[in-house]
């Protein structure tokens, strides 16, 4: 420091390189910091200026961030994991011991890899659901709303591509499982089944199809899609704004600089994020069970996770019913969203209005207590294949279950809307909210409640058959 | 009337020139960017085809002769994930051991004397007929070829089926 307190500027090479590349340091004035967002490369995903009230934690939930941070992570752990791989079914669980006893920090990017990654098929989900019920579908952000949810389902290709990559038993039989569900689907099922398989079941060529999916086909087309999904959120107008249902009127919305109210947020919520998922893969290890044995089903066989809601009702539905029809019908329902839920008075509130709230929660009530009650009444009173002896099973097992289902839920859409008078969003909120929490009962059931020969049992009453 | 035609037909020659050079490239390029689409999508399908080892499951196996098999029995061959079920009255069937249903291992019980899918309780009888659902279907087969007592299973082919017909059996 000279006399006059002032840092001496100082002139090498070195601080010439420095100096083109280090931030020159966060503006103090407004102006200043709305440059520095426009002039940024990643800072200018965002707009200079926000408006305040979307930055309210408990609006976004910090989710599409939390989403993206993810992806950032599952692209260097996956990286990394690549690095000490062979995709055959001799070296590929011999790999993923070595990594795990061999390697320094193998386990922890492993377990890192495998918890973020089943994480963000919550987040993506949760994200999904937030925007659903703030509105955020409708338009004009209904084209974000279709491209947001195709990246969901690559979200759930990417993670059922890694889930054989083990090579261990877990991984053999939940895809064996998994992809005998596309079996079903009519006319080209086998055809599609042995070009996802390359061969009649899984084995070496599967294995190479889905590592080359899972590592390059699949991230490549996320990352298009979410740099069009961002551009996309701009170009819409940004997020929708949240009001209060008695505040609907308003004459200007207050706007901040992107730097430091946004941007700060983000940084912490990323920070406490990667904290949790550290000590959480420090702590629990990603399951690894013996090497996969093509001749050894084990009971019971289960696919992943995420699809337990759907081999739930495979147990009650003819396979064309359980596996195909009706996930495609409730993913087509999903996509046209934007087109018949219209109403955009009440985008920015969460559950439409005071009204939607209490519809949530009757909703909520009555699939928690109608689909156990079911599921419970399928598998010990009806047996529709008993009782209708000589019919084909996709009439027995499949139409004359789902029409009896379907007209349930017209009649309960009905009682809900003379009792309510509740208006068409609402409606399809009710019926979204119902079968939303139906699918996650049946998830449940799936993943807690199905034991050996896939019989119903209580968690703690499962037997072991290992 | 024959001025008539002379006029219409002039018409359509004015509705054919509408059809200018530029259209005219326009549906060109179109359709060699079709047929390279299809060039493309083409290469791409038949790239993707299932790669076969020989000598592995998905080619031919040979088991052995038909005396070594008792009728009335089930035998696992487990190179070939097939069992190679002999029928009281001498006929062969090559079982294929993927459930219908999702694809697990059905193990064959010899005390029951059917087949039980751990997965999701599926029954099969002796030759591969559904005793018990969610199975929608009997289990599959594969081509047999009995040549000189000599038994050849082509397991890179399996054949779906309804339900058991006396058809399927192969006889010696």
């Amino acid at each position: 420091m000279d006399k006059d307190g002032l840092i001496e500027k100082k002139d090498t090479i070195f601080h010439r390189l420095y100096e083109s590349f280090a931030p020159k340091g966060v503006p103090s004035d407004e102006r200043g910091r709305m440059r520095m967002v426009m002039d940024t490369l990643v800072l200018h995903l965002h707009p200079t200026k926000v408006p305040a009230r979307t930055l309210r934690f408990t609006y976004t939930w910090g989710l599409g961030g939390l989403s993206g941070m993810l992806f950032m992570l599952l692209v260097i752990t996956g990286i990394m994991l690549e690095m000490n791989y062979t995709p055959s079914p001799s070296q590929a669980y011999l790999d993923i011991l070595t990594l795990r006893t061999n390697i320094w920090f193998g386990d922890l990017i492993r377990n890192m890899h495998h918890w973020s990654a089943n994480l963000m098929i919550v987040v993506t989900f949760l994200h999904l659901l937030r925007v659903f019920f703030t509105g955020g579908h409708r338009l004009p952000r209904a084209t974000n709303w279709i491209i947001g949810l195709a990246m969901f389902l690559l979200v759930v290709g990417a993670n059922f591509t890694g889930y054989l990559l083990p090579w261990d038993q877990l991984a053999y039989w939940a895809i064996t499982v998994g992809t005998s569900i596309v079996t079903y689907v009519p006319f080209i099922g086998e055809y599609l089944s042995r070009l996802i398989l390359g061969g009649i079941e899984v084995g070496p060529s599967t294995l190479l199809n889905f590592y080359a999916l899972h590592i390059s086909l699949i991230p490549v087309l996320i990352v298009v899609l979410m740099s069009y999904h961002f551009w996309r959120v701009r170009k819409d107008g940004g997020l929708t704004i949240p009001k209060n249902s008695y505040q609907i009127d308003e004459q200007k919305i207050e706007r901040v600089t992107t730097i430091p109210h946004l941007v700060r947020k983000e940084l912490v919520y990323a920070l406490v994020w990667f904290a949790i998922l550290l000590v959480w893969a420090m702590f629990v290890p990603a399951p690894l069970e013996e090497i996969a044995n093509p001749e050894i089903s084990p009971n019971p066989a289960k696919a992943p996770w995420y699809f337990l809601g759907i081999q739930e009702l495979l147990l009650h539905f003819h396979p064309l019913f359980g596996a195909i029809l009706i996930p495609a019908i409730a993913v087509l329902f999903l996509f046209l969203l934007p087109f018949y839920d219209l109403e955009t008075e009440s985008v920015g509130v969460y559950f439409r209005s005071k009204k939607g709230k209490i519809l949530s929660l009757v909703a909520i009530g009555m699939s928690a207590v109608l689909v156990p009650a079911w599921i419970i009444l399928d598998e010990y009173v009806l047996n529709w294949t008993a009782w209708l002896p000589g019919w084909p099973t996709i009439i027995s097992n499949g139409l004359i279950p789902l029409a009896f289902i379907l007209l349930a839920l017209i009649v309960i859409d009905d009682l809900v809307h003379r009792n309510f008078h509740t208006s068409f969003e609402e409606r399809v909120l009710f019926m979204f909210v119902y079968l939303l929490v139906a699918f996650i009962i049946l998830t449940i059931i799936g993943i807690f409640f199905r034991g050996p020969g896939m019989g119903l049992y209580l968690p703690w009453e499962i037997p072991v058959t290992h | 009337m024959i001025k008539k035609k002379k006029e219409q037909s002039e018409m359509n020659l004015n509705n054919v020139k509408k059809v200018n050079r530029r259209d005219m490239l326009k549906v060109v390029w179109t359709g060699l960017g079709a047929m390279a689409l299809m060039e493309m999508g083409m290469v791409s399908v038949t790239y993707t085809q299932p790669r076969l080892a020989e000598g592995e499951f998905g080619s031919v196996i040979e088991v052995g002769v038909v005396d070594d098999y008792p009728p009335g029995s089930v035998t696992h061959i487990s190179n070939g994930r097939f069992y190679l079920s002999r029928l009281e009255d001498g006929g062969f069937l090559a079982i294929y051991q993927r459930c219908t249903h999702l694809g697990c291992n059905v193990p064959w019980e010899q005390t029951e004397e059917k087949f039980v899918c751990p997965c999701h309780n599926s029954q099969f009888t002796p030759n591969g007929d559904v005793l018990n659902p969610p199975a929608p279907r009997a289990l599959d087969l594969f081509p047999i070829q009995i040549n000189d007592g000599i038994i050849k299973v082509d397991t890179g082919n399996p054949i779906t089926r309804q339900a058991f017909d006396p058809s399927q059996v192969v006889y010696a």
